[in-house]
C-alpha cells in the first residue's frame, strides 16, 4: 500500500474490481478474490443532511481493519447500512461474491449470510446465562418450528465450548449474563459474534470503558481473530486502535478522509487537522 | 430399536429440561387434586363456579406465555376468549335446533329479528367436531392476520397494547349490532346440551369441570414445553433485546406471530369450556376492562413464571367473587389497590418475590448445615 494511494482523496479511491494484486491479498494461494466486503458509494441522508456521502469501502480477506474519526462521522450510520439496518439512498453492498446486493436486505438475513455485529453498549441477553448467549447466537437454522425441537449436538456443544475458551468465560458459563462486569460482558458479545461464525465482524466501540489490562487482552483477541476472520473495528481510542491496527480508514462528516496504514495516516495533514491534531 | 431408545432419550432430557423429579411429581399431585380430588368433595352448586375458576387459569397462562415470556402486553385478549365461547355457544344452540321457545330451526334471536335462514357462517355448528375446530381456527386465523400486520410494522410496547385493546373495542361493538348475527347485545344463552349431556344436570357440570381441569393441565404443560425449548430462549431474548436478536439472525416477527398466534388459541380454548358452564356468551366479555383484568391476574402472580399466573388469575377471582357478594361496591377499588400495590411492593408478583424468599431459606439452610465458607477467593479475569 503506497503512501500516495493512502492519503489520496476519497474520488481516486481505487476501483471496486481488480487491480488488487493478488500479491497483496492474506490469502496468495486461494483461488476466491481476495475481496471480502464491498461497499460502494454509500449514500445516507436524513432530511437533506447526508451522514454519508459516497463512502466507498473496500475490505480484504481476513483483514484487520480500523474505522476512526470524529464524532458525527458516519460511522455509526456506515455500520447500519452493511448490516441492514439502515436503507442508503445510494450505493450498494456485496458480501464475497458480487451476486446479491445486501442494500436489499433484512438484517437477520445479512447476519445469516456472515456479517456479524457488536454494538457500542454492551449489549447481551442480560436475563440468560453465558451459555446460553452463545448458543443463542450460533450459527445454524433459525426458524421458529426448528427452535420449538431443538437441541444442542455435540458439535454444537464443542464450538461454544471453544467460544467460551477464546474469550476467556469458559469458568462463567452459568452466570446471568446481567452480573457480568462490564469488560466480561463486551467480551461475552464478541464471544456471540464468534459463534455465529461470521466472515466479516463489526465491531463498534469494543475497549470503551475497559480497564488497561481488558484493553490489552482485547488487542490480543482482536488480533487472534484476524485472518479466520475479516474483521472492522470503529474505536475512539487512538492507542488502542494503534495497538492493533493494520490498516485504518478515516471517516468525517460523512466521507473518506483517508485510508492507509496507521503510520502514514498519522502523518497525513488533513487527518490531523481534523481529527488527530486535538 | 436403538432409533426408539433415542427417541425416549430425547424424551426425557426433554422432560428433564421442562421440570425437575420433583416438580413433575408437585404437577401430578396438582393434576389429581383439582381433576379428581375436588370435584369428588365439592358441593355442587360450586362445581360451575371452580370450572370457571380453571378457565381463568388457562387465559391466564396464554397471557403470561405472551406477556411475560414475549414481553408483549395485549389488552384485548378477552377477544379471543369471547371469541373461543361464540364458537362454542354457536354449537349449543345449533344442536338445540327446534327446541328453542319459537320451536324453529333458527336459534330463537333470529326468529325475533324476523330471519328466515341461517346466515352462511352459521352452517356446520350442529356438529360439534367441526365448531370445536372453527372455534380453535377462526380466532387463531384472526390472531395470524391482526399480529402479521402489527408485529410487521414493528409496533410494539405501549403502542401494541392500545392497537388491542382497539381490537376487542372494535369487535364488541360490532357483535353489540343484531345485524353482525350473533344475539346483540343478548348474545348466545338458554343453551340445553352438550354432546347430548343436559347442561343443568350436576353429573355434566362434573364433567365439564375435570374436562376444564384437563384442559388446563395440557396448556400447563405445553406452554412450559415451549418456554423451556430454544424457541423460549429466543422468546426471552426478544422480549429484553429484540434488535439484538435479530442481528443473531433471529426473524422476530415470526416469533412473536407464533406466540401470539397460540395464546390466542389457548384463550378461545379456555372462553370455549367456559360457556357451557357459566351457560351464557355475549359482547360485554370482549369489553376492555375484562383484557386489562387478565393483565393484572398475571401482574398479581408473577410474570414469566406460568405458576404465578395461575394463582394470580384465582387469587383475584377468588377475592372478586367474596368481595363482589360482601361488599358489592367495593371491588374496583380493591382491584385497582391491589394494582398500584403489586406495581409499588411486588413487581414480580407473588410467585417472583417468593423467589429470593426461597433462595434466603434454602441459603440458611444450607448455613446452618456446613461451617461458614472461607472468604470466596476473588476472581481474577480468565487471562
Amino acid at each position: 500500500m503506497s503512501v500516495a494511494e493512502s492519503t489520496a482523496p476519497p474520488e481516486e479511491i481505487e476501483p471496486p474490481l481488480g487491480q488488487h494484486g493478488s500479491e497483496e491479498g492474506p490469502h496468495p494461494t486461494t483461488v476466491a478474490p481476495p475481496i471480502m466486503l464491498w461497499a460502494e458509494n454509500l449514500t445516507v441522508s436524513f432530511d437533506g443532511f447526508k451522514a454519508l456521502d459516497d463512502v466507498t469501502l473496500l475490505l480484504d480477506r481476513g483483514e484487520l481493519r480500523c474505522i476512526i474519526g470524529p464524532n458525527g462521522a458516519g460511522k455509526t450510520t456506515l455500520m447500519d447500512v452493511i448490516t441492514g439496518k439502515t436503507r442508503p439512498s445510494e450505493g450498494s453492498v456485496y458480501l464475497e461474491s458480487r451476486l446479491q446486493n445486501l442494500t436489499q436486505m433484512s438484517e437477520c438475513q445479512i447476519a445469516e449470510l456472515g456479517i456479524g455485529r457488536k454494538f457500542q453498549r454492551p449489549t447481551v441477553f442480560q436475563g440468560h446465562s453465558v451459555f446460553e448467549n452463545c448458543e443463542l447466537a450460533l450459527k445454524g437454522a433459525k426458524g421458529v418450528f426448528h427452535s420449538l425441537f431443538a437441541r444442542l449436538s455435540k458439535a454444537d456443544r464443542e464450538r461454544i465450548e471453544e467460544v467460551l475458551e477464546t474469550i476467556g468465560l469458559a469458568d462463567l458459563r452459568n452466570r446471568q449474563a446481567g452480573l457480568l462486569a462490564h469488560g466480561q460482558k463486551q467480551w461475552l458479545e464478541i464471544g456471540m459474534l464468534l459463534a455465529q461464525n461470521p466472515k466479516v465482524l463489526f465491531i463498534d466501540e469494543p475497549v470503551a470503558g475497559m480497564t488497561q489490562p481488558e484493553m490489552e487482552r482485547t488487542a490480543e483477541l482482536f488480533r487472534s481473530l484476524a485472518g479466520k476472520h475479516t474483521v472492522v473495528v470503529v474505536e475512539h481510542d487512538m492507542e488502542f486502535v494503534r495497538s492493533i491496527a493494520r490498516k485504518v480508514t478515516v471517516l468525517h462528516e460523512g466521507r473518506v478522509l483517508a485510508e492507509g496504514p496507521m503510520d502514514v495516516i498519522q502523518k497525513n495533514e488533513r487527518v490531523i487537522e481534523v481529527y488527530l491534531g486535538t | 430399536m436403538s432409533a426408539l431408545a433415542d427417541v425416549l432419550a430425547h424424551v426425557g432430557a426433554r422432560m428433564g429440561e421442562m421440570h425437575s423429579r420433583r416438580g413433575w411429581l408437585l404437577l401430578a399431585v396438582f393434576a389429581l387434586l383439582i381433576a379428581v380430588v375436588v370435584p369428588a368433595v365439592a358441593p355442587a352448586y360450586l362445581v360451575p363456579l371452580l370450572g370457571k375458576f380453571l378457565c381463568y387459569g388457562m387465559a391466564a397462562l396464554a397471557m403470561d406465555l405472551l406477556w411475560g415470556y414475549a414481553g408483549i402486553l395485549s389488552l384485548g385478549h378477552a377477544l379471543f376468549f369471547a371469541l373461543g365461547g361464540y364458537g362454542m355457544g354457536m354449537y349449543l344452540m345449533r344442536s338445540m335446533a327446534g327446541e328453542g321457545v319459537y320451536r324453529s330451526e333458527l336459534p330463537d334471536f333470529m326468529v325475533f329479528l324476523d330471519w328466515h335462514k341461517l346466515p352462511w357462517y352459521w352452517h356446520g355448528f350442529q356438529s360439534f367436531g367441526f365448531a370445536v375446530t372453527m372455534l380453535l381456527v377462526a380466532p387463531g386465523l384472526l390472531a395470524l392476520v391482526f399480529g402479521w400486520l402489527t408485529f410487521r410494522s414493528r409496533i410494539k410496547g405501549v403502542y401494541l397494547s392500545i392497537v388491542t385493546q382497539a381490537l376487542t373495542y372494535a369487535a364488541m361493538l360490532l357483535f353489540f349490532q343484531n345485524a353482525t348475527g350473533f344475539g346483540g347485545n343478548n348474545g348466545l344463552t338458554d343453551f340445553k346440551r352438550i354432546l347430548g349431556w343436559p347442561l343443568q344436570a350436576p353429573q355434566t357440570k362434573t364433567i365439564l369441570y375435570v374436562a376444564s381441569a384437563i384442559a388446563l393441565v395440557g396448556t400447563y404443560l405445553l406452554c412450559r414445553f415451549v418456554v423451556t425449548s430454544k424457541l423460549g430462549r429466543v422468546l426471552r431474548a426478544l422480549r429484553d433485546a429484540e434488535l439484538k436478536t435479530r442481528f443473531c439472525g433471529y426473524e422476530s416477527t415470526n416469533y412473536k406471530l407464533f406466540v401470539w398466534v397460540l395464546s390466542a388459541m389457548l384463550c378461545a380454548l379456555a372462553g370455549a369450556l367456559y360457556v357451557p358452564q357459566v351457560g351464557i356468551i355475549n359482547p360485554s366479555e370482549m369489553q376492555p376492562s375484562n383484557s386489562i383484568e387478565m393483565a393484572i391476574w398475571v401482574a398479581v402472580g408473577g410474570r414469566g413464571t406460568l405458576t404465578g399466573a395461575l394463582l394470580g388469575a384465582w387469587l383475584v377471582n377468588g377475592g372478586k367473587s367474596w368481595l363482589t357478594a360482601a361488599f358489592p361496591s367495593a371491588w374496583l377499588y380493591a382491584l385497582g389497590g391491589l394494582f398500584v400495590l403489586v406495581t409499588l411492593f411486588l413487581p414480580k408478583g407473588i410467585v417472583g418475590a417468593g423467589g429470593p424468599l426461597v433462595e434466603w431459606l434454602a441459603k440458611r439452610r444450607a448455613q446452618a448445615a456446613a461451617p461458614p465458607p472461607v472468604a470466596e477467593p476473588v476472581k481474577q479475569e480468565g487471562t
